[in-house]
């Protein structure tokens, strides 16, 4: 369905290129929820706009392609790539619940997006709002409403309303439930569930929390600087993790029983000067000399799994 | 000599919106409702949890003396706080010290952030010979495990805001507070520098025998570094106790739901996102005028929880739980 190769996204500044997504590649299947996590600055929000051409300078894409249904997004000319937006693929902004208009009902808000996007008139448009409305759980006079009358997380459903209005095929999800409260969020994974489960949405979730990968997505992708270290299904990430990134990360996260926690010591790189070699060498405790000169590729072990790492060697086994 | 470090007696905030010149009406927001409790004066851990608009900010602000309740007393170790901070305010500054959410406004960004450091040793602890002050950073810097030619001689923007937070625990080491505010410490920060932060946390209270008021929405890392939770809803306590026993079997309805919508960090654990039921869709969610503050999102709320409050009280194991259903 969706195929990054090898994207490049770069920022232009008087100090060089921040390389923030720097040769990710990865594919995203009909009808799973693909999840995309890592901490702050390892690209996450960056992938997903380059994936949508969404960068404005000094931002601009290096290269790389998207395929999406089998078209190259970054080859369309704007016109037809104004076309699929929304109607084909829709976004949900990091934080977009705050973006609404303070001064304009619901309503208005909701059917001039969906008159920009499509060939509907404002009635018709306004009916498919109502029915969307319904599908993320909101009555019908949340239309009535300005967006300071609703909570963080109703309002978080009008927007993925409004996002899911023209049908698409994928939704991309940039940290849908970050600031929201605890109650909130578990009915808003519920709901990007049932997106999926009952309506055939394709979803990739981007989000920082891991415990809402481990209860939502199918697939991730763990991304560190500017890179995807490791791709595998959620339980194999969680329970058998393999790059070493991924294995600190999972062992740093708190969890019911209390476990010694450990975190990762060091600093993380810079965009604009990734070290040499593998990314992650500065702060890997099994790091070789080879990790230091030789970026390791993504290979594929035990079937499924992908991994970026020089532990595993030619043959997918570890060395 | 007290037996508490800080003690929250009946206190009420209320705060006043409108009202300019008399002409419209004045509008009463109650921010904490009758709140008390102890944090008694032994090394330990309290988290403080509940949902945005609680008043875990607001209890944070009165132990700090940043704000004063409008009834009631917050008492730190037997004198109320506004009086320690006319009298006393250097020492009250240097026995109780705040962790904010991110730390980045404590740093002026012109200077390194050393000058934080070594500020604070001058003033609060009187040490002016600068090689003294040094060697003191550096082995605080040193016990909690952070490297200090990585950090030393930076400015604030080149730091991440998890090194920033722990300078902050590194400046706990060197004024040895008695005990830390920490208003959501960890909630900006990557996973990876977060579980060195908690652990950070609990050797200042095992090794130094700091105490800590842990503020957060997170019940997951209240659980992990605390000794007791006490749980806040619409500004009223609902319920406290030992940590590990609230979060293993919670009393409070409104407990329940915290606990049952943690998103725990396994992806076995039951996907327990299926059983999420409650009703959020409503466009009210204020909070009731009168009876129990959570009778609205309650399941089991009666005839009697919408006629009055229901006092916290005693049941047992030490936990307290303010609920009709526990009464009588």
């Amino acid at each position: 369905m969706l195929e990054v190769v090898d994207l490049r996204v770069y920022y232009k500044s008087i100090f060089g290129d921040y390389k923030s997504v720097d040769g990710v590649s990865l594919s995203v299947k009909k009808g799973e929820i693909f999840g995309i996590a890592g901490e702050s600055g390892c690209g996450k929000s960056t992938l997903v706009d380059g994936i949508l051409r969404l960068i404005r300078p000094p931002g601009y894409i290096r290269s790389g392609k998207v395929f999406f249904e089998g078209i190259n997004l970054l080859e369309l000319d704007e016109s037809r790539l104004n076309k699929i937006r929304w109607s084909r693929i829709s976004y949900i902004p990091q934080g977009s619940m705050n973006s609404l208009n303070p001064v304009l009902r619901i309503e208005e808000q909701a059917t001039d997006a969906l008159i920009e996007h499509s060939d509907l008139t404002k009635n018709e448009a306004k009916r498919v709002i109502e029915e969307k409305l319904g599908v993320v759980g909101l009555p019908r006079e949340v239309l009535r409403s300005y967006p300071h009358e609703l909570s963080g997380g109703m309002r978080q459903r009008v927007i993925i309303a409004i996002a899911i209005a023209l049908n698409p095929s994928l939704v991309i999800a940039d940290e849908p439930i970050t600031a929201l409260d605890v109650v909130v969020q578990k009915s808003l994974l519920k709901l990007l569930k049932d997106l999926r489960d009952n309506y055939g949405v394709t979803l990739m979730f981007v989000s920082h929390d891991m415990a809402a990968h481990a209860q939502l997505v199918d697939r991730m992708a763990i991304m560190y600087a500017g890179k995807v270290v490791e791709v595998g299904d959620t339980e194999d990430i969680f329970y058998n993790p393999q790059h070493p990134y991924t294995k600190l990360l999972i062992s740093s996260i708190p969890k019911l029983e209390k476990k010694e926690i450990k975190g990762i010591p060091g600093i993380a790189p810079s965009p604009l000067n990734w070290p040499r070699g593998c990314r992650f060498h500065t702060r890997c405790p099994w790091a070789m000399d080879i990790c230091t000169i030789y970026e390791p590729e993504m290979i594929q072990i035990d079937g499924v799994r992908l991994v970026a790492c020089h532990l595993y060697g030619e043959s997918g086994k570890k060395n | 000599m007290t037996d508490h470090l800080l003690k929250f007696d009946n206190v009420s905030v209320i705060f006043k919106i409108g009202g300019g010149l008399g002409l419209f009406g004045v509008k009463r927001i109650v921010a904490l409702n009758n709140v008390t409790f102890t944090i008694p004066d032994k090394p330990g851990i309290v988290a403080l949890v509940g949902e945005s608009g609680s008043g875990k900010s607001t209890i944070a602000r009165l132990a700090l003396g940043l704000l004063r309740p409008t009834i009631g007393q917050v008492l730190y170790r037997g004198r109320e706080v506004s009086e320690w901070i006319k009298s006393n305010k250097y020492r009250f500054r240097r026995e109780v010290q705040a962790v904010f959410q991110d730390p980045y406004g404590i740093y002026n960004p012109y200077y390194k952030v050393d000058r934080v450091l070594y500020l604070a040793l001058r003033k609060l602890m009187h040490i002016n010979d600068s090689g003294h002050a040094k060697s003191l950073i550096v082995d605080a810097m040193k016990t909690l495990g952070m490297r200090p030619e990585e950090v030393l001689g930076r400015y604030p923007h080149q730091l991440s805001g998890g090194e920033r937070q722990r300078l902050m625990l590194v400046l706990s080491l060197l004024i040895k507070p008695r005990l830390l505010i920490a208003d959501e410490p960890v909630s900006m920060i990557d996973a990876s520098l977060r579980a060195i932060f908690l652990e950070n946390l609990l050797e200042l209270k095992n090794t130094l025998g700091i105490s800590c008021l842990y503020i957060t929405h997170d019940l997951i890392t209240a659980n992990y570094v605390a000794d007791e939770i006490i749980v806040l809803c619409h500004g009223k306590i609902v319920e406290v106790g030992n940590a590990t026993k609230v979060i293993r079997e919670p009393l409070h309805p409104y407990t329940k739901l915290l606990v049952d919508s943690m998103l725990l960090p396994d992806p076995r654990a039951g996907r327990t996102i299926e059983a999420a039921s409650i009703d959020v869709h409503r466009l009210s969610e204020l909070k009731p005028e009168k009876g129990c503050v959570f009778r609205y999102r309650c399941p089991y709320a009666m005839k009697v929880c919408a006629e009055n409050e229901p006092d916290l009280i005693e049941v047992g194991d030490g936990r307290r739980v303010a609920c009709y259903l526990y009464e009588g």
